[in-house]
């Protein structure tokens, strides 16, 4: 599941508790960076690695919103909806996402490329309407900045 | 961060306007963590005595006056102690601890060594929320530097020419907004499925790991070089008599300028909106503005006159200073709408512990639902009333309060506008 480069990371972790229990949520990143998901294979070899019961990774896994038990898009584009930004336009977020990828929230689209996300607040109300891609911010949108990004994107792909 | 309106006199000192102050060498240039040597020329009991003085009050949402928790502490103890700073922010409408770890992230881990000497701590936690990747990696740069120069770890001791010693790590969340909550927010640390704790016993007999603990804000960490620099008496002359110091205002939603402006407490709301925000677009009235965070009782737009930005202000109009992350609403606001996305929202993420908040916000959100579509009646807000109520004050952690009081108190507050817009939408559909 892991290099020795990363395996040293995880060392790295686990030397910032008093117990292996505690590395589970860094650990569970890195799997979660490396493999875009987090299968049912890698939740008993991260139990296996930091010697701790599957159910406690498990319990985690299905606890947190940003860890996937499925695949997603390449792109998951995370629209916030919250209070500021539905009064600063997150309807139009999604609509301008809708009209140029076919999609809305909880679909990807058939070639994997984006998958739509619909998420509570993302801490950047002053800059609303926001869009999360994978961890990059995308704030203050408008119709044309969205599609310049999803266009950006796609060429980046 | 956005400048303030030149009229208001005041100089920022959480997020002062120096350019790359998040850089060491720059925060070094400008006195960096020399509060940190002065602290430890003082004794533990006098820094808290100091940090008592200034009437600092936490600025995650409570307000409970800082130095009082930190002398909850056991002073003789066997065991390690912690601190666990509170860097979750997912309090919607708050966007302010983001500042500090992009523009003055030295300023909050100076706070932490100086409530490590204080407190006598083995290590404090910074514990970031999940989304905020981008800004995890700034603080831990931030860290990394400073464990470089000596001013964390081991090196501390020659350094510092003291016997004292502490550890700062960053612990990322992944996305749960009751890792906010103190207990929940210890138990992610430990890699436990983040429920809240029943309390008692309380964090600073029985935190992480069931050793002394207490859980601080970040902002309200970064105030702690500022007082011990500039003194107590400094500190309590700005803003609010009982709730004096800087804090940072968070103003989004309906208006011209929204952003952090770092100001005194105790700001008048209606001058922050439309001197320091640019007023509203289009000079729209206020229809409701919810002054600290969505889990606030929200405020009439035309009952704001005189009311100011300080715990103890709010109470007295029936809300609360929660994180000052203002949201203003304009006069065509869908209230029935803002309420069922706040609704939304707690039932997502409420942990489902306790079953008045797991099965009340999902009741709640169903009713809400029902009206936003033009299938309600007005006896429906009767119904949300009272699932509220019977949420309110039932549940281990006040995630069930947060997820009430908005209802409860939209309801109390605009019930003739909530009425007035259940017909028009029942009529339309």
């Amino acid at each position: 599941m892991f290099t020795e480069e990363e395996l040293q990371q995880v060392q790295e972790i686990r030397s910032h508790y008093p117990t292996n229990l505690a590395a589970v949520m860094g650990v569970l990143h890195m799997v979660q960076d490396k493999y875009g998901y987090i299968s049912d294979e890698a939740i008993t070899s991260v139990a296996k690695l930091l010697d701790i019961p599957e159910e406690n990774v498990l319990g985690v896994v299905t606890f947190y919103e940003m860890y996937h038990q499925h695949p997603t898009g390449k792109y998951k584009l995370q629209v916030c909806t919250n209070v500021s930004c539905l009064l600063c336009g997150s309807d139009m977020v999604l609509k301008t996402i809708k009209d140029k990828i076919g999609i809305g929230i909880g679909e990807t689209t058939a070639d994997g490329l984006f998958s739509v996300h619909e998420v509570e607040c993302l801490g950047s109300c002053g800059t609303a309407p926001v869009v999360s891609v994978n961890k990059e911010y995308h704030e203050k949108l408008t119709p044309e900045s969205i599609n310049a990004l999803i266009d950006n994107l796609k060429a980046r792909a | 961060m956005k400048r303030a309106n030149a009229m208001i006199d005041y100089q920022p000192v959480i997020l002062p306007s120096i350019p790359d102050l998040h850089r060491i060498d720059v925060y070094e240039q400008h006195r960096g963590y020399q509060h940190i040597r002065k602290a430890i020329g003082m004794t533990p009991d006098e820094v808290i005595n100091v940090v008592k003085a200034s009437g600092l009050r936490g600025r995650g949402g409570a307000a409970f006056p800082t130095g009082l928790k930190w002398s909850f502490m056991p002073k003789e103890t066997d065991k390690p102690k912690y601190l666990c700073v509170n860097g979750d922010e997912s309090e919607p409408g708050s966007f302010k601890d983001r500042q500090i770890f992009e523009f003055n992230p030295h300023l909050m881990i100076e706070g932490i060594l100086i409530a490590g000497w204080a407190l006598g701590l083995r290590a404090a936690y910074i514990y970031i929320r999940g989304e905020y990747e981008t800004w995890v990696r700034m603080v831990e740069a931030a860290v990394k530097d400073a464990y470089e120069r000596g001013y964390i770890g081991e090196r501390m001791k020659q350094t510092f020419g003291t016997d004292f010693a502490m550890d700062i790590y960053v612990h990322r969340g992944a996305g749960a907004y009751i890792c906010g909550e103190e207990s929940s927010l210890m138990n992610s640390i430990e890699g436990k499925r983040p429920y809240p704790r029943v309390k008692p016993p309380f964090p600073a007999q029985y935190g992480l790991w069931g050793c002394p603990t207490t859980i601080n804000n970040v902002e309200t960490i970064a105030n702690v070089p500022v007082i011990i620099d500039r003194g107590p008496d400094w500190f309590k002359a700005i803003g609010a008599e009982k709730h004096p110091g800087p804090i940072l205002y968070g103003i989004s939603g309906h208006v011209n300028k929204p952003g952090v402006y770092e100001l005194p407490t105790g700001m008048l709301l209606t001058e922050l909106i439309h001197e320091v925000a640019g007023g509203v677009p289009g000079g729209k009235r206020i229809k409701m503005v919810i002054p600290g965070g969505s889990s606030m009782p929200p405020l009439r737009g035309d009952q704001l006159e005189g009311v100011r930005m300080d715990a103890d202000s709010l109470k007295e109009v029936g809300s609360a200073i929660g994180t000052a992350g203002i949201m203003v609403m304009d006069e065509d606001t869908d209230l029935t709408r803002v309420l069922t996305r706040i609704t939304h929202f707690y039932k997502v993420e409420s942990c489902g512990q306790c079953t008045p908040c797991r099965e009340g916000t999902g009741w709640m959100l169903k009713v809400l639902h029902r009206l936003e579509h033009g299938d309600g009646a007005s006896a429906d807000l009767d119904l949300l009333h009272s699932v509220a109520s019977n949420i309110e004050g039932n549940t281990v952690c006040a995630l069930g309060d947060a997820a009430a009081w908005p209802v409860r108190f939209t309801i109390e507050r605009f019930r003739a506008e909530l009425e007035a817009e259940i017909r028009a939408k029942s009529s339309h559909s």
